[in-house]
């Protein structure tokens, strides 16, 4: 079981309120992902829920019983940080034994578990190495392999894979992804990369300065952003927003149109422009176009066929359905 | 990168500075040797000729030989344990934040800058003189009679004015090795479950390993030969008798040279004995 509800928590350093007042409900089972900028607060957050900082007031209920003043062993909870913090002079069998060792479980007892580990993390083959001798996504392994043989009842990531290349990153997202559903174990995963967080989530929380800008499933946060940030922030590339003449057009302060949602072609579209950089990753090609008098810069997705060049004069033309439309406060208008 | 020219070019230009160490280590050294085999009696004829082994058996056989090489690891021994416990306690202390933390590290370096004989000599009289020193002050305000401490606690005399004068080399080394530990690594630890001494046990202890061996060979070197603490406290007496200044009395006090060379010989032994049981025992510290 893993429920974890936070009721009205905030966090202060001194006269600086990193955390205001904030509500938040993580369901048995659920991989939640929170997502922000750097110094958002994402991080903190998470360290509230493991019991390494002290809440300032509120409370932290872990399946409904209080856990706000408990000390974070006591909490059920295993945490993965983004250092890994293995213990360098141990190998990687005592690393993830210590644990079970600090909860003087029987040898026996933990040399299964450990065994058992191993093999769902194959870390067989390097079991009795020590840390230093592993790679960055060996150590990541092992790192999940000591949180995992406490069968915790709930795990936290603390931005697990921003020390990995990007070819091993997209590898251990699958397979933190893939654990999660055999485990069916509550997950809370920090971020500030919006893939990790659109590809691994159940549930993404965005954070900006501390609030929640919104809770929801990765396909709600695309379709629906609430407000002008979650629209910037979740999305790869950046969703285009346009003030000015054309959004009065819509009747709204700002609109916004995925890259992915715009239509380039030589000849026709109700938008013109000089085509800019342009990115081409094979499948797809992503146009800088400019000199729309709309926005600075309008990104386009386009089929990694189509081809323009520096300077190329083309037509856009917004897709109409898929157009969101935000008032003057930032906020969306249905 | 380097080319054979300017490798050959680096070692001439090396050649003076490594001369000049190698003759500056060897000459003393040849000197020793020389003199040990030598009846070299200063002030009683000079250099009387060739003496064979019988320095070597005539320092063996003194009744001062062994009980001076034990109170030489005696002192040793009990330095390098007082220093290194204190030293991780008080490394542990201030690496905490706290109000003053520049002063007070510097103030904790402080005794490493007084001169050994000077330390030695304000430990002597103004604390623990008999009659007027701070401890005997004390000790009759609570109406106890005052130790009298160079002849009735000699040996745990010394050993405290030299480990007051090493620990603030322990700590400084200490101190780095501890603010180099992963905090994410502590916190990992907390939750795995490991309370404060664990932690310290597990973490924290191993962490500091390869330091705690730096501190105790680079002590040990220096340890062995300590001189001036004694020369100026007890004078060798009630027990105090090191290797060290078992060779400045027969050099020096008996103006024996050839005797006394040949306790320098018997040093070099201990030392190469001790610095082999030592690099035994923490030496795989080192390796990384």
């Amino acid at each position: 079981m893993g429920r974890i509800t936070l009721d009205k928590v905030t966090k202060s350093f001194g006269e600086t309120e990193v955390i205001p007042p904030l509500d938040l409900t993580i369901e048995d089972g659920e991989f939640t992902v929170f997502v922000g900028p750097s110094g958002c607060g994402k991080s903190t957050l998470l360290r509230l829920i493991a019991g390494l900082e002290d809440t300032t007031s509120g409370q932290i209920r872990i399946d409904g019983n209080d856990a706000t003043q408990l000390p974070p062993a006591k909490r059920g909870l295993a945490m993965v940080f983004q250092s890994y913090a293995l213990y360098p002079h141990m190998s990687v069998r005592k690393n993830i034994a210590f644990p079970l060792k600090m909860a003087k479980m029987a040898q026996s007892e933990i040399d299964q578990r450990v065994d058992n580990a191993a093999s769902v993390l194959n870390l067989a083959d390097y079991i009795d190495r020590k840390p230093g001798q592993l790679s960055g996504g060996q150590r990541q392994r092992v790192a999940i392999g000591r949180a995992i043989v406490r069968e915790p009842s709930a795990f936290l990531f603390d931005e697990p894979l921003s020390n990995l290349d990007a070819a091993l990153r997209v590898g251990m997202r699958m397979e933190i992804s893939e654990l999660h559903k055999k485990l069916a174990t509550t997950m809370i995963y920090v971020t500030h990369d919006q893939v990790e967080a659109m590809t691994m989530a159940d549930k993404i929380v965005v954070l900006r300065a501390g609030h929640i800008e919104q809770v929801g499933s990765p396909l709600e946060l695309y379709r629906e952003p609430r407000n002008l940030f979650v629209a910037g922030f979740i999305g790869s590339p950046k969703m285009n927003l346009i003030g000015g003449a054309e959004a009065e057009k819509h009747g709204c302060h700002t609109i916004g149109v995925r890259p992915e949602h715009i239509e380039i072609s030589a000849s026709e579209g109700p938008w013109s422009g000089t085509v800019g950089v342009s990115e081409h990753l094979g499948s797809d090609t992503y146009f800088h176009i400019h000199d729309t008098g709309l926005a600075d810069t309008i990104t386009v997705r386009a089929d990694g066929e189509v081809g323009f060049n520096y300077g190329d004069r083309v037509h856009l033309s917004p897709r109409k359905d898929v157009i969101h439309r935000f008032g003057a406060d930032g906020l969306r208008i249905a | 990168m380097a080319t054979k020219a300017s490798r050959s070019a680096a070692r001439v230009m090396m050649a003076p500075a490594v001369i000049l160490l190698l003759g500056w280590m060897l000459v003393p050294l040849t000197m020793t040797l020389w003199f040990s085999f030598r009846k070299y009696l200063p002030l009683r004829g000079g250099d009387l000729g060739g003496a064979g082994f019988d320095n070597y058996l005539r320092f063996v056989s003194s009744s001062a030989f062994w009980p001076s090489v034990i109170t030489t690891l005696l002192i040793v021994g009990s330095v390098l344990v007082i220093t290194v416990c204190l030293g991780i306690l008080l490394a542990m202390l201030l690496d905490q934040p706290m109000w003053g933390q520049g002063v007070v590290r510097i103030l904790v370096i402080a005794p490493f800058f007084v001169m050994p004989t000077v330390s030695a000599l304000v430990w002597k009289n103004i604390f623990m003189d008999p009659n007027n020193g701070l401890f005997a002050h004390l000790w009759r305000f609570f109406g106890a009679d005052p130790v009298s401490w160079m002849s009735a606690a000699s040996m745990p005399s010394i050993i405290l004015i030299v480990s007051w004068q090493w620990l603030p080399f322990a700590t400084l080394i200490l101190l780095t090795a501890i603010q180099s530990l992963d905090g994410e690594q502590l916190e990992a630890a907390e939750m795995d479950g490991a309370p404060h001494l664990k932690r310290f046990w597990y973490i924290v202890l191993p962490h500091l390993s390869r330091a705690i061996t730096i501190v105790i060979l680079i002590q040990t070197i220096f340890l062995l030969s300590i001189f001036a603490e004694i020369f100026v406290t007890t004078g060798g007496a009630f027990g105090t008798k090191t290797l060290t200044y078992l060779i400045f009395q027969r050099v020096l006090e008996s103006q024996n040279v050839g005797l006394g060379s040949a306790g320098g010989v018997y040093a070099i032994i201990l030392a190469n004995i001790v610095a082999i049981f030592l690099m035994r025992i923490v030496g795989k510290n080192l390796d990384a």
